[in-house]
């Protein structure tokens, strides 16, 4: 990583606490699902066909679980350039509310820096980012760039193993590792309402956006109906907070 | 063994249209001072979006509902939010979760 540009020096926390490496361990718990689920993507994607460069340009540009299962199916069942960009785009939509969610924490840092940090934004590690934000009113850049590139790398390792062996392993279903993406979200839910004390509202909040993800999704893509979840239980979060 | 054109085509268009989105409330919202209320709503996005995600895994399968394989991940999912709430650990919780559901493969 190059430091160019203007250097902002701004005040730290006590040092080690905010480090790079502590990034990475950090990271470390969610590694197990990186893999299962980006080992599961390439074998698909070299089911469909892609070729080992395309996986490897895929991961790395791209780098989106969803969206890369959704591609990889798209291309091999022959649908048009455009429609398989704009499904992709409304399935990481959703990345606009993370975004946001994240940017309290970052205003201490430069717009170029703030894009650095964002372009690696997953749900995962904006779960990590998240509970690593209780009782905090900024999150360190460095730690980030841990968090990230160690999630980045992982993907990519992940992809290529799955697409090299994926000729040999007919049905990775039957080893469960499909669940690893909902066992992850599951935990990243469940840390993220114990690291605050509003018990309450948060299980109302969850229970609110389960309900219309998935009433909405029985009539239109499951990805409009996450975002439509998102928007409305996270307005009854907030009524409710207000009013009690 | 290389890329091909169009496939080319698409993962530069699907990254574009996935790196707005990720960088530009980062970029922009961390420059201005948002509103009490804004603040507030953003704090309930994290449990509302990874909320949305798990009922979406669990409970809807191509737009339909019902079938066996699906009960299996739902009774899954138990020990999964039991482990979680005990324990804290998300690579406990995953490990968890994934053995339960190939023994349940396993049975059913």
């Amino acid at each position: 990583m190059s430091l160019n540009g203007p250097q902002v020096e701004t005040l730290k926390a006590p040092l080690g606490e905010d480090s790079f490496i502590r990034g990475v361990k950090d990271c470390v718990p969610t590694l197990l699902g990186y893999l299962s689920i980006g080992f599961a993507s390439g074998v698909v994607e070299y089911a469909a066909g892609m070729s080992i460069p395309e996986i490897a340009l895929m991961c790395l540009l791209l780098y989106a679980g969803s969206a890369q299962f959704i591609a990889a199916g798209m291309l091999a069942s022959g649908s048009s350039i455009f429609s398989i960009i704009f499904t992709i785009f409304f399935v990481n939509l959703r990345h606009l509310l993370l975004s946001a969610a994240l940017s309290p924490y970052f205003r201490h840092l430069t717009p170029l820096k703030n894009m650095l940090i964002g372009s690696l934004l997953t749900d995962e590690t904006f779960g990590v980012a998240m509970n690593e934000s209780a009782n905090k009113s900024r999150l360190s850049d460095k730690w980030m760039h841990g968090l990230n590139l160690t999630a980045y790398l992982n993907w990519f390792a992940a992809n290529i193993a799955g697409a090299l062996l994926g000729q040999w392993i007919s049905n990775p279903e039957q080893w469960g590792l499909d669940f690893a993406l909902p066992a992850m979200f599951i935990g990243l839910l469940v840390l993220a309402i114990l690291n605050r004390n509003k018990l309450v509202t948060d299980i109302i909040v969850a229970i609110c956006s389960v309900l219309i993800a998935i009433g909405v999704s029985t009539f239109t893509s499951p990805s409009i109906a996450v975002i439509a979840a998102t928007i409305v239980a996270s307005t009854v979060g907030m009524v409710i907070e207000k009013w009690t | 063994m290389d890329i091909r054109w169009n496939v080319f085509l698409v993962i530069l268009g699907a990254a574009f249209v996935t790196f707005i989105p990720r960088v530009l409330p980062l970029m922009v919202l961390s420059r201005t001072k948002l509103p009490e209320w804004g603040m507030r709503w953003l704090h309930y996005v994290p449990i509302a979006v990874m909320a949305a995600l798990i009922g979406q895994e669990l409970l809807v399968h191509d737009g339909k509902a019902s079938s066996i394989t699906q009960y299996i991940e739902l009774i899954a999912a138990l020990p999964t939010f039991w482990v979680a709430i005990k324990t804290r650990s998300l690579l406990l919780t995953v490990i968890v979760g994934i053995l339960s559901v190939m023994v349940l493969r396993f049975i059913f």
